[in-house]
């Protein structure tokens, strides 16, 4: 094991791995990542997964340890934590930027955390979702589930085109 | 505590990958493509959840068996789930009438397993919570629109109340696993969550112009392993491909 690695140089190093649905995006700008540990010699690294049924997080994890082993570093556990939840409630505006550059709509704002009296109104105020193409506010949501756990449908009625929404979590 | 605290868990996992095996049944078979991909999505969920579960279950036990021994190994009179979700997926209607009822189940008992004395079930149960609030707009949002739609759709979507809520009562039933998870602080009463259940889905009902038939609900014994026909045809073919290939891995 590398004597100058600290937690801060392994997570550097993590940047390496993306989501694998969403390649422009590394598991640390999404959360993913909760901490590190040097314990003797070995590194356990900390994730939380996104959606309880996410197949991406086994795929993470293959990564994780093939990365830090072309980095010298073998004894790698990686162990999953589930609290606090994974959430977008963090995410960085740089991050947003590269959901727009390859045409994902950004999760906006916070997840929602109102009772169930409001999820069964279908009065409900709906979470304006700005278009990624021509960033305008003239949306409308057509379906809460996508392609993957995290995404739902939308389309633009300035621009006509469908997009989808990486949803707020 | 913890034979007690595994078949809890058992419960908690057998409703949802039971319930996910349902909904997957549509694949490929929804009303519109939207919906075929929201049942998929939520089957995803639900399957995701159940084995959290019951690798905690595995976990617990501590015989060595994981999450996928447990589902792929066990008969159906081990499968500790509700009768209400192995009743075959039937018609569009069938399906959404049941999404809400064990949806509404779901919110409740996952916002009160939040708290479990128990951090990794709480975080289980947190991380659920978060999925169900999707669930429930959306099974809820169905119902009223098609319960309040056309001729055809409110036929459909009363029959399924009316053949569906005979099997709720079971949801509510409280035995000595309940009562010994819930003193501790790990798990958490299901008799008390009955109150709030019925009011929401009477709510919703009531805007979908369906009413609650006269029979009580009557139904139960899924929690001893005392199943409806239906779960062991299920099983088989959920099971098949994990039982001719043990250990099987691609």
């Amino acid at each position: 094991m590398n004597a100058t690695a600290t937690p801060e140089s392994v997570i550097q190093l993590l940047t390496e791995v993306k989501d694998p649905e969403l390649p422009m995006i590394d598991i640390v700008e999404l959360g993913v990542v909760r901490g590190i540990v040097f314990d003797g010699g070995t590194i356990r690294v900390d994730i939380t997964p996104t959606y309880s049924g996410c197949p991406a997080i086994q795929v993470m994890e293959r990564e994780i340890i093939a990365t830090l082993s072309s980095y010298g570093f073998d004894d790698v556990e990686v162990r999953t934590v589930y609290s606090p939840a994974w959430t977008t409630d963090d995410m960085s505006e740089a991050t947003k930027q590269k959901f727009r550059d390859h045409g994902i709509a950004p999760p906006r704002g916070s997840a929602e955390t109102g009772g169930i009296a409001e999820l069964v109104s279908l009065r409900r105020a709906r979470p304006t979702v700005e278009c990624p193409f021509c960033r305008s506010l003239n949306t409308t949501e057509k379906s809460e589930f996508g392609s993957t756990a995290c995404k739902s449908i939308h389309f633009c009625n300035s621009c006509h085109q469908p997009f989808d929404h990486f949803k707020s979590f | 505590m913890s034979s007690a605290m595994f078949e809890y868990l058992l419960r908690l996992g057998d409703d949802r990958l039971v319930l996910g095996h349902r909904l997957s049944e549509w694949c490929g078979h929804g009303p519109i493509l939207e919906e075929d991909i929201a049942l998929a999505n939520i089957a995803l969920d639900l399957i995701g959840q159940a084995s959290l579960y019951l690798k905690l279950a595995g976990e617990t036990e501590a015989k060595g068996r994981d999450e996928d021994s447990l589902a792929y190994f066990r008969e159906a009179t081990e499968f500790r789930n509700l009768q209400l979700v192995e009743l075959p997926k039937g018609d569009y209607a069938f399906t959404i009438v049941r999404q809400l009822f064990f949806d509404v189940f779901s919110y409740h008992l996952l916002e009160q397993l939040q708290k479990s004395s128990n951090a990794t079930l709480a975080g289980i149960a947190a991380k659920g919570f978060k999925e169900v609030r999707y669930h429930v707009r959306h099974s809820s949002e169905w119902v009223v629109r098609l319960g309040d739609g056309t001729e055809e759709s409110h036929a459909r979507m009363q029959k399924a109340v009316n053949d569906l809520w005979r099997f709720t009562g079971e949801m509510f039933v409280a035995d000595d696993v309940d009562r010994e998870v819930a003193a501790s602080g790990i798990g958490a009463d299901p008799s008390a969550i009955q109150p709030q259940w019925e009011k929401v889905v009477r709510n919703v009902l009531d805007r979908a112009t369906l009413v609650i038939p006269d029979d009580p609900p009557a139904m139960a014994g899924g929690r001893k392993g005392r199943h409806t026909e239906f779960l062991g045809h299920m099983l088989s073919e959920m099971q098949i491909v994990a039982r001719s290939h043990p250990g099987a891995e691609w």
